[in-house]
Parts: structure tokens; C-alpha cells; sequence
């Protein structure tokens, strides 16, 4: 026990209270709502990508597979590289403009995770419309239902709910990768941590805080999705 | 736009003065499938324990199983590379922890073991789920032919329960190779750091990272082929062409 105690004597826990409010207000609120505009924005596009890989049209289907594919075989980190760089060109070309646009560190982020996370959420979508069975869509088109009808009515909301389960884990993954963003030097949770610790020159005590944080966070949002698995299991 | 494309950029030199862009490219590459590989094995070894342990009938192991899995998976990979090359160093005696410090190489050694033992909670799972996806027959067979535990294992479960995790084994390899760009964050200078560098010094963003791209895009194929012949090789004939998730279908 004594070599526990002589381990923590150095420690400074104040350093963690003074910063308390740096941390969450404005680390954590970023990772947060990176995380849940992301989630949201990655469903959206993934849903789309899964309609189009499934959609049976070359035209559609190699375009999505392929970009697909290209995000699931190289490293987030190159990627948040490639958008950081990119985003302002993007953004010069969607709105017409001669220079290339100032972009936030917020939106650049945005963008970055959204266009990332699409990837991985339409491999979880697809697997979830192809959970549905034939005679379903069979049975909606005799009825006569057009093919936005028989996905938005029939499909896609039995998909989505067999798939929340995975939905909320793959969430999970991406609230933890958000920590990526400090390479490129923006203060979401871990950032604020790491500039704590920089400037106050307690790299032990931040680090083991930040880390502490996100086990407690993700392991309560994995019991979470757990406990709600069994509770859908038990309706269906 | 108003970016200026230099492709002929790779084949000068860099500010080291010696090597070419493209040859700064390649020794990343080199450290990049270094580190994979040794994390991969240290990956491989611990998940194999791990997820052994919990599918034994022992309740204190699948504790520690557990509990191993829920630490290294919570906590995100970088907070982790952090804590093995920050943090520890101060927390061990001080002439061990000075020792860490000053080792050449140390964020090599760093990253091999921080990604290894992260990725070692994600083959601790796949591993148990190879294991329980054998029929209990197996076991019991094992056993009541006089074989220990330990031997029911060895020559009878895990054979067959490698087989079948060969797929998320080869993608979990895959992610070995990509997670290590996370290195970067303490100095190692893989793939995307040394793009990352190329873009600094040269200006050329979109060369260097399109080049990397290209690289990374490479060892994925190369590696999933590998992975297929390897799978194709050690599959037992009339066993494993059936896949159990395939039942009821």
C-alpha cells in the first residue's frame, strides 16, 4: 500500500477541479454534440448509400460500394486530414465562390465524421433491410405501393428498429473516435484536457481523468444499449 | 480552385536531404506495417487468453475476462497511447520511469504495445465467440475421451474456432493496420504522419495524402487476399464450407 500512496503523493487532483468547467462546457460539449449531429447525419447518409447499394442500378450501386469501401480501408485519422484540407475546397465549389471558404474547426469536424461514420452506418442499414423479409416487399408492391412507399412505410422502419441495437454501439465507437480530432488541434474533450495538462504541465493527472470520463461514458452507454436489446428482444 | 497539382513532387528530395518524397513515403509505410505486425501478435496472444478464459467454467476468470475487455474497450485509443507513454513513465520508480523515457525508439515500443493490448479486448471477443459457436458436444466429447481442459482446448476447440473467426479475424487485422496511424500522436513516424510531414514541407496536400490513400488502399487488398488464401488453405474439407450463421436459412 505504500507504493500506492507514494505513486498518488505527487498528484495534483486540484488541477482537475480548476478545470472542470474548461473540460465540460466547452471540451465535452463539443465531443457531445459532435457525436450526436454526427450519429444523426450519418444515419441519414448511410440510410441513403445502403438504398443505393441495394438498389440493383450500376449506376447507383458501384459509386456506393466504392466509396464505401474506400472509407472502411483507410485510417480515420488520414481522413480527418484529408477533410480538414478539404472541406474549404468543398464548400468553395458547393457555393460558388472564387476563394476557398473559411471553415470552423466545429463544421470541418462535422463533415469529416458525418461523411466517415456514412460509410460504416450504411454496412449497418443494409445489413438491416436485408433482414426484412421478401415476402414483405412482395406483399406492399401487390398492393400497389411505389418503391419510396413500400421503404418509407414498410422497410426502413423495421430496419431501423432491428438495427438500433447496433446503431447505438456503432454511436458508442464514434463518440470515442472523436478524441481523433486533437490531431488536428480542436478542443473537444480530450483537447481541453490536453491543454490543461500542457499548460499546467500535469500530463499524469489530466490524462488518467480523461480517461476515467470516457470508460465511465462508454461503458454506461454500452450497459444502456444492452439493457435495451433485451427489452426490444423481449417485445418481438 | 486554386490548388496548384506538383504530381512530379515525389521524386524530390525532402528536408532530410536525403531521402525523396516518395522514399520518406515508403520508410513510413515500413514502420506502419512494423508496428502492425507486432501489435497484431501481442493482439492475437492476450485476445486469445482472454477470450479462452472467458468461456471457461471458471467464474473468477470470466470476471477477469470481463472486466480486461470492458477497460481496454472503453477507452478510446488515443487516451490510451497517452496513457502508456505519458503517464506510466511518472508512475513506476523513477530511474525505471526515467529509463522509459529515454529508450530509442520508445514510441514504437509504445504504440506496438498500447494498439496490441487495445485490440487485444476486440480479439478477446471474437475468440469466445468462436469458441461458443462450437456445439457443446465438443467439449463434452473432449473431456469424457479423458482429455484435460487444457487439452480440450488445444487439440479440439480452438483449431476449429480459429477456423470459423477467420473473417473477423482478417478485419480485425485490417484495423490493427489503420489504428495504428493514431501513432502519429506520439511522435511515430508511420504513413500518415510522414504524409502529413510531405504536406508541411512541401505544400502539396492532395499529392501526399492521395498518396498514402493509394498505399493504405494497397495493403488492404493485399492483406484480405493473403487472409483468403491463408483461410482457404487450413479449411477442413466438408466442415467449414458450412458457416454457422448460414443456419435456418
Amino acid at each position: 500500500m505504500l507504493g500506492i500512496e507514494a505513486m498518488f503523493s505527487h498528484f495534483d487532483f486540484e488541477v482537475i477541479i480548476r478545470s472542470l468547467p474548461y473540460l465540460f462546457y466547452q471540451g465535452m460539449t463539443f465531443t457531445l454534440l459532435l457525436t450526436a449531429l454526427a450519429t444523426l447525419g450519418g444515419i441519414v447518409l448511410g440510410t441513403l448509400l445502403a438504398l443505393m447499394r441495394l438498389s440493383g442500378f450500376a449506376l447507383l450501386t458501384v459509386p456506393a460500394a466504392a466509396y464505401v469501401n474506400l472509407m472502411r480501408s483507410v485510417p480515420f485519422v488520414l481522413m480527418i486530414f484529408w477533410f480538414y484540407f478539404l472541406v474549404p475546397y468543398i464548400g468553395q465549389w458547393v457555393t460558388f465562390s472564387s476563394r476557398p471558404m473559411q471553415v470552423g474547426a466545429f463544421a470541418s469536424c462535422l463533415v469529416t465524421f458525418t461523411l466517415f461514420e456514412a460509410a460504416f452506418f450504411c454496412e449497418i442499414m443494409r445489413a438491416g433491410i436485408q433482414s426484412i423479409s421478401r415476402g414483405q416487399v412482395a406483399a406492399a408492391q401487390a398492393l400497389g405501393m411505389t418503391y419510396p412507399t413500400v421503404m418509407g412505410y414498410i422497410v426502413l422502419p423495421q430496419a431501423f428498429r432491428n438495427m438500433v441495437p447496433v446503431l447505438l454501439t456503432q454511436t458508442i465507437v464514434l463518440f470515442q473516435d472523436t478524441s481523433l480530432v486533437y490531431v488536428i488541434s480542436v478542443t473537444d474533450f480530450l483537447g481541453a484536457a490536453s491543454k490543461v495538462a500542457q499548460r499546467d504541465g500535469r500530463l499524469v493527472e489530466m490524462y488518467l481523468f480523461a480517461a476515467v470520463v470516457y470508460f465511465v461514458i462508454s461503458l454506461a452507454a454500452s450497459r444502456s444499449v444492452g439493457l435495451l436489446q433485451r427489452r426490444i428482444a423481449i417485445i418481438r | 480552385m486554386h490548388y496548384h497539382w506538383n504530381w512530379p513532387i515525389f521524386w524530390e528530395i525532402s528536408p532530410d536531404g536525403v531521402h525523396t518524397y516518395l522514399q520518406t513515403l515508403l520508410m513510413g509505410t515500413g514502420w506502419t506495417l512494423l508496428t502492425a505486425a507486432f501489435a497484431f501478435i501481442i493482439a492475437l496472444t492476450f485476445g486469445s487468453l482472454i477470450g479462452v478464459m472467458r468461456t471457461t467454467p471458471f467464474s473468477f476468470a470470466v470476471r477477469i475476462g470481463d472486466i480486461y475487455v470492458e477497460l481496454f474497450r472503453n477507452i478510446p485509443l488515443l487516451v490510451q497511447m497517452f496513457l502508456w507513454y505519458f503517464v506510466l513513465p511518472e508512475l513506476v520508480p523513477r530511474n525505471f520511469g526515467n529509463w522509459l523515457k529515454q529508450l530509442p525508439n520508445a514510441s514504437f515500443y509504445t504504440a506496438v504495445i498500447a494498439l496490441g493490448l487495445y485490440m487485444s479486448a476486440r480479439l478477446a471477443e471474437q475468440v469466445r465467440a468462436g469458441v461458443l459457436s462450437l456445439p457443446r458436444g465438443q467439449r463434452q466429447a473432449g473431456l469424457a475421451l479423458g482429455l484435460t481442459l487444457p487439452q480440450t482446448y488445444v487439440y479440439v476447440l480452438l483449431p476449429m474456432a480459429y477456423r470459423i473467426i477467420m473473417p473477423p479475424l482478417t478485419s480485425e487485422l485490417l484495423n490493427t493496420i489503420k489504428n495504428s496511424a493514431v501513432a502519429l500522436t506520439i511522435g511515430l513516424m508511420e504513413l500518415t504522419a510522414r504524409a502529413r510531414a510531405m504536406q508541411e514541407y512541401s505544400f502539396q496536400v492532395f499529392e501526399a495524402f492521395t498518396a498514402a490513400t493509394v498505399i493504405y488502399i494497397a495493403i488492404n487488398i493485399m492483406v484480405t487476399f493473403a487472409m483468403r488464401i491463408a483461410e482457404r488453405r487450413i479449411a477442413v474439407p466438408g466442415y467449414l464450407g458450412f458457416k454457422p450463421q448460414d443456419a435456418g436459412h
